[in-house]
């Protein structure tokens, strides 16, 4: 457990209770920004480069920005008066609690088990890019399928009905 | 403490606070938010398990946690669609308001 580790851990946790805690929400999506910056970087402490630049790439270039608009095409910045919780705060915060400490249980119930420190492996990006039009073909071709189908559904979904508005 | 139980627990830990966001919060773009976080904590599993599991060289955790960032990608993309279609019909993206099924 190095240093490095718990300073990415610290950054990544307080990036997320700020986004889940913070009123204003414009505010909720910067700090969301932080955590996802924060995974990215534990992504490269773990030796997977190539899943940390996607992190990067896909989440704070592509869905921070597509949550920024939705709160700005929602006019979602101005804070509710009555509340940014919900009526049924506390049996969330319950739950989540209980959530927590079964899977913290669990872990620390089988942390003399798991492997200790190993060697980094060496992969490479091309290893990466081989295997996935060798091995994992299917799965990439199923992966562009759908983004295919959800691109089209967005667009439909959220596309302006002229002729019902009127 | 093994470098993976760590890893681990910050995972749990942010999967909790995505939870108890996705929970809690009447904004329904931040309740797409606490979902978001709940899929990364999931990533970080896979890819601390990829890491110090017995074969790395098979790709097999990574290229999941790959394909799942391309599902989470596509999901937020549909979840904002729906929540700006909502906001458009109802007026508000209050979830506590949203309670007919009839539009």
């Amino acid at each position: 457990m190095s240093f490095v580790f718990y300073l990415l851990a610290a950054l990544t946790v307080a990036g997320g209770l700020a986004a889940v805690l913070l009123k204003n929400t414009v505010h909720c999506a910067l700090a969301l920004t932080v955590a996802f910056a924060g995974l990215a970087f534990l992504y490269l402490n773990l030796d997977a480069q190539f899943a940390g630049f996607a992190q990067i790439l896909v989440y704070i270039g592509a869905v921070a920005i597509l949550v920024v608009f939705a709160i700005l095409l929602t006019k979602g910045s101005e804070t509710p008066k009555d509340g940014v919780f919900s009526k049924t705060w506390l049996a969330g915060l319950v739950v989540a609690a209980g959530v927590f400490a079964v899977l913290g249980w669990a872990v620390l119930q089988t942390a003399p088990m798991l492997p200790k420190a190993t060697p980094a492996p060496a992969v490479t990006v091309g290893q990466i890019g081989n295997a996935l039009v060798d091995r994992y073909v299917l799965p990439l071709e199923i992966v562009a399928v759908l983004l295919t189908v959800a691109l089209i559904g967005a667009v439909i979904v959220a596309m302006h009905d002229k002729e019902r508005t009127r | 403490m093994t470098p993976l139980a760590g890893f681990l627990l910050v995972a749990a830990l942010l999967f909790s606070i995505g939870l108890a966001g996705a929970l809690t919060r009447r904004n329904a773009i931040l309740v797409l938010i606490g979902i978001e976080l709940m899929l990364n904590a999931a990533n970080l599993n896979l890819i601390a398990f990829w890491r110090y599991g017995p074969h790395p060289e098979l790709l097999t955790g990574m290229m999941f946690a790959i394909v799942s960032i391309a599902v989470a990608a596509a999901e937020a993309a549909v979840g904002l669609g729906l929540v700006i279609s909502i906001h458009r019909h109802a007026h508000t993206t209050d979830l506590d308001q949203m309670n007919r099924m009839k539009g």
